[in-house]
């Protein structure tokens, strides 16, 4: 029992952390290549706080903040550069963020942070919360999607200019969505510290910036159930086929190759087709 | 005499990423693809260089032969993965290529293992002095190839037909493809010696560190991509003129700040505060 409750876990933590950078990348397409810096930033923030004897569950507020707040910095840069040159502005941030995680001694360095103390939930509990709280995240997020802004964000996506145009206050709504978006992941940060009760610099790396968004890709940009099962699937793969592990990264590189090349859409995109082709054959 | 050393390693440093960078300075300026995967043609490079020196000993031979194959390999990679991509918008391209990345560095992983390959003699390791420093044979010839070659192709690039077809090419697609130029073997060509260029570069890094990795690549494809932002993507001046920019500001950064950033962090910080300040890159002309 005790494997599945962490399994469980650990997959409500990838269903957040995927949701979130669906909100920046899918609904209002900007590219991120750095969005496990603020996966970071929260886990650290809530070991830190935690360690400083804060409870738990306090210190998820916290995280959210201080990775929200960064994630508006970043966001700037979105204001400043578009598409390719974003893309590569983004994946400096994940490699300033462990560059200078790194050389900090009162973060632990190279070694890491543990021995933060537990969320005082048991198994169980956390799992639960765990699981509550990526459902808030997909919740916002369809909610979010529905609404006037996420209207906003899909017509930034499709072409900012004409938006302009229309006289909608762009940056604002882009520098909403990194918000949004950081924030998220940063509380799903917070509970990676506390799940793995480990964190070091290398736990948010860029090639974590990069299944993070093969988990997006492979669902398919901007498609919120989608993003949630590539997610889920994904992140449970290596555990269920231990075969897997040791070529976790070729499957992941494969994967996200194979995906772009025959079908940019993602499994959405995929399932979108079919049905449509079984409906003209009828 | 420090500053001095400093420079001068910060030239080693530049001439490699100019290699590495020119080839995806070709392709971006082509084909608008951010080619990550870049990187793994100097790993594949690398490794051949390995393989066949250790087998024949005969420098020459190992050049040539990891400049073939990073060569053909960059032509197979554009023409199965590229092309069809190329009417997608530019992430699907991009997101591709890094999935590619990540594979090919496990492949290398898994069919050469984790710890990595070296020579059982490593060429050009012999002490040679100029002036007041210190350098490694390999080094000077890193410095004189990238120069050398960088010249030839500049020249190739204004004096002859292929290399003006290129660059019209570059410039104006369409205008050039009604001009007669076949816009496919112009990209086939600026593929192949890109991506020799990286497999030379390849070769000559692991001569300088005595060691190929699975992970080798993955450094320098983040540093060159930040390069050819640098430089005002896709502009061939621009971008040598970022590598050794970069070379010089790691080399001083590590000094001064290595306290409290490491050498990548360095490299990026610079990237974000150069792109705040100036989007199009330090040496676009717009």
């Amino acid at each position: 029992m005790d494997y599945e409750i962490s399994l469980l876990t650990t997959i409500g933590i990838s269903i957040m952390f995927a949701l979130s950078l669906n909100l920046i990348t899918g609904f209002c397409g900007q590219i991120s290549l750095g969005h496990a810096a603020f996966l970071g930033v929260g886990a650290y923030t809530s070991a830190m706080l935690t360690k400083a004897g804060l409870p738990f569950l306090l210190t998820i507020p916290a995280s959210m903040a201080l990775a929200g707040i960064l994630g508006i910095i970043v966001g700037m840069a979105s204001l400043r550069v578009r598409a390719d040159f974003l893309a590569i502005t983004t994946m400096g941030v994940v490699f300033l963020f462990i560059g200078l995680v790194r050389q900090q001694e009162w973060l632990g360095g190279e070694m890491g942070l543990s021995g933060f103390p537990d969320s005082g939930l048991g198994k169980t509990g956390f799992m639960l919360l765990t699981l509550l709280l990526a459902a808030l995240t997909a919740a916002i997020s369809l909610y979010i999607q529905k609404a006037w802004i996420g209207r906003v964000f899909s017509g930034i996506a499709e072409d900012e200019d004409t938006m302009r145009v229309l006289g909608i206050d762009v940056p604002s709504y882009k520098l909403a969505a990194f918000a949004i978006g950081t924030a998220l992941a940063g509380a799903a940060g917070a509970l990676y510290a506390s799940h793995l009760k480990f964190i070091g610099p290398d736990s948010f790396s860029f090639v974590e910036s990069i299944t993070v968004l093969s988990m997006v890709v492979v669902g398919g940009i901007g498609s919120v159930v989608w993003v949630a099962i590539a997610a889920a699937v994904l992140s449970a793969l290596p555990g269920w086929f231990q075969f897997i592990g040791d070529y976790k990264l070729l499957v992941y590189g494969g994967l996200l190759f194979v995906m772009m090349r025959f079908s940019p859409h993602g499994l959405a995109g995929m399932v979108k087709a079919l049905s449509s082709k079984k409906g003209g054959a009828q | 005499m420090f500053f001095l050393e400093l420079i001068a390693q910060s030239l080693v440093q530049g001439s490699i990423y100019a290699l590495i960078a020119l080839g995806l300075t070709l392709v971006y300026g082509l084909l608008r693809i951010l080619h990550v995967a870049h990187a793994s043609l100097f790993t594949l490079g690398a490794y051949v260089g390995v393989l066949t020196y250790n087998a024949t000993g005969s420098l020459a031979l190992t050049l040539l032969a990891a400049m073939l194959v990073s060569g053909l390999s960059g032509v197979a990679m554009f023409r199965l993965a590229y092309k069809p991509l190329l009417k997608q918008p530019p992430h699907v391209a991009l997101i591709a290529s890094i999935g590619l990345f990540i594979a090919a560095e496990e492949c290398f992983r898994i069919a050469f293992g984790a710890s990595g390959l070296s020579f059982t003699n490593t060429p050009l390791q012999g002490q040679v002095r100029i002036g007041s420093l210190q350098f490694k044979e390999a080094e000077i010839a890193v410095m004189l190839g990238a120069a050398l070659i960088l010249g030839v192709l500049a020249w190739l690039q204004s004096h002859t037909r292929v290399g003006i077809a290129c660059q019209a090419t570059v410039s104006d697609p369409q205008m050039a493809e009604s001009f007669g130029i076949t816009l496919n073997t112009v990209r086939d060509l600026n593929f192949l010696v890109g991506s020799a260029l990286a497999g030379f570069a390849g070769v000559w890094v692991a001569v300088l560190n005595n060691l190929v990795e699975p992970t080798m690549g993955s450094v320098p494809s983040y540093k060159a991509l930040a390069i050819i932002v640098l430089g005002g993507m896709g502009s061939v001046p621009g971008t040598l003129m970022a590598a050794l920019v970069l070379g010089l500001v790691e080399s001083f950064g590590t000094v001064y700040l290595g306290k409290v950033l490491d050498r990548n962090a360095i490299a990026f910080a610079f990237l974000i505060v150069v792109l705040m300040v100036r989007p199009q890159g330090l040496f676009a002309k717009k």
